[in-house]
């Protein structure tokens, strides 16, 4: 037993990418089985492998785990990447949860279809620029410190830099007027683990591609 | 100042109730302050108290929290409802964002186009016979004890609970074919706190009408 995690899921980005993230910031090797067919993932369930017949799945400590918050959260936990107290997590959680929500909306724009993509890319523009940016900018202005909270690395850190990439990829000049956040986003990636992952042959994901989103499509239809 | 939390929210379930329940089972006593309108929405906004402009948002401790997910940790976490280490956590975590993905799909029914929610109520159903109950019912064979997690009651229990009096309201033959879930459903409604809860003039909503629903959609700008 390798004592690495390993993560279940589709060769993409979905709803696993935050969680390649945050094991590659607090610098912790995984591997990773990719579901290619659709028997991949009846073999899965019918193990008894996935509490609720979804992936994400990671196996880790001992446990199968599903859903990405209860991935996220143990990870984050276990690496110390989650605050110092109740109060520092409950921030935490606050902040993590309002890029959960904007980042609902940039996961699925690879997978909607063709007539309905500049809608949605519309809406992630606007959301982004108009809600979610300025909210975070607004939260490094007022205590001027190097992290979101409690002035070091936290998970919410690691999942805002990811979805400031993950926007820019689709909205270019998206950051231009949060020079706050430019500078954070700047900041992480240049932590040894991260500019690790942020090199080319890392775990990361690209954006997914027409074959990659027919090869999901496949998978979970 | 009271000290009690204040929840801000219009006067219905909507994301807020899970909130409700938890801090009742608790024993915590809260004060609501209703959204009735889109000016009184506004206004939270305009005094910067709702980070992404959202409600629910509850006053607790000097913070003012948005996000639901936040706020339930919190008070899971003060009023002792959570796992006692990592690995707890981990699994009661796991058996509530299970349940949230099955309340998601239920909350969604009142803004269901009426063409369309007849599928969506047989895919609720489904759902909830073959994936949600059935794993739940397995969590509970496997260990033979009284609660989810830990041998003690923690926030999974009342989610779960609060879940299971839904899906009665759906179909009350849901629940027939699981009868460890329908025992734990009598022990928890037992216990002091949630009985009073369950009892009439409690601050427990009741399923969302056609009044609270237009006014809600007013206030929410929902079409």
């Amino acid at each position: 037993m390798a004592g690495k995690p390993v993560l279940h899921y589709f060769d993409g980005r979905g709803r696993m990418e935050p969680v390649r993230w945050l094991l590659a910031a607090a610098g912790v090797e995984f591997e990773e089985k990719f579901l290619k067919t659709r028997d991949d993932l009846a073999r899965l369930r019918n193990d008894g492998s996935l509490m609720f017949q979804q992936v994400p799945m990671v196996e880790i400590d001992g446990m199968k785990l599903v859903q990405t918050r209860a991935i996220l959260n143990y990870i984050a936990s276990k690496y110390n990447l989650y605050g110092k107290d109740m109060k520092e997590r409950a921030l935490i959680d606050m902040y993590s949860e309002g890029i959960a929500d904007l980042d609902e909306i940039v996961l699925h724009q690879p997978y909607i279809p063709q007539e309905e993509k500049e809608a949605n890319l519309a809406k992630i523009k606007d959301k982004a620029r108009n809600r979610y940016f300025p909210a975070y900018e607004k939260v490094l202005k007022g205590h001027g410190q190097d992290y979101l909270v409690g002035n070091r690395l936290s998970r919410a850190d690691v999942y805002l830099v990811e979805l400031l990439y993950h926007v820019e990829e689709l909205d270019p000049s998206v950051l231009a007027n949060f020079p706050l956040l430019k500078a954070l986003r700047t900041r992480v990636s240049n932590l040894p683990t991260v500019k690790k992952f942020l090199q080319p042959g890392s775990q990361r994901k690209p954006y997914e591609d027409e074959k990659c989103v027919e090869s999901a499509m496949k998978i979970f239809s | 100042m009271s000290g009690k939390p204040v929840l801000h929210h219009f006067n219905g379930r909507g994301r807020v109730e899970c909130i409700r329940w938890l801090l009742a089972a608790a024993g915590v006593e809260f004060e609501e302050k209703f959204i009735e309108c889109p000016e009184d929405l506004e206004k939270l906004r305009k005094d910067g108290k709702l980070m992404f402009e959202q409600v629910p948002m509850v006053e607790i401790d000097g913070m003012t929290l948005v996000q639901t997910r936040a706020i339930l940790n919190y008070i899971a976490t003060k009023y002792d409802l959570d796992g006692k280490d990592v690995k707890e956590r981990a699994l009661i975590d796991m058996y509530a964002e299970g349940i949230a993905d099955l309340s998601e799909m239920m909350g969604q029914l009142v803004v269901t186009p009426p063409d369309q929610k007849e599928a969506k109520i047989a895919l609720i159903k489904d759902r909830t016979k073959n994936r949600y109950l059935p794993a739940f019912e397995k969590v509970l064979k496997s260990h033979g004890q009284d609660y989810l997690v830990g041998n003690r009651l923690t926030r999974v229990d009342i989610h779960l609970l609060e879940l299971l009096l839904y899906v009665e309201e759906i179909d009350s033959s849901l629940l027939a074919p699981f009868p460890l879930l329908k025992a734990l459903k009598s022990r928890l409604s037992n216990l002091p706190n949630v009985k009073k809860f369950l009892q009439p003039g409690s601050q427990r909503k009741p399923p969302i009408d056609e009044k609270v629903l237009e006014k809600a959609k007013k206030i929410f700008k929902l079409s």
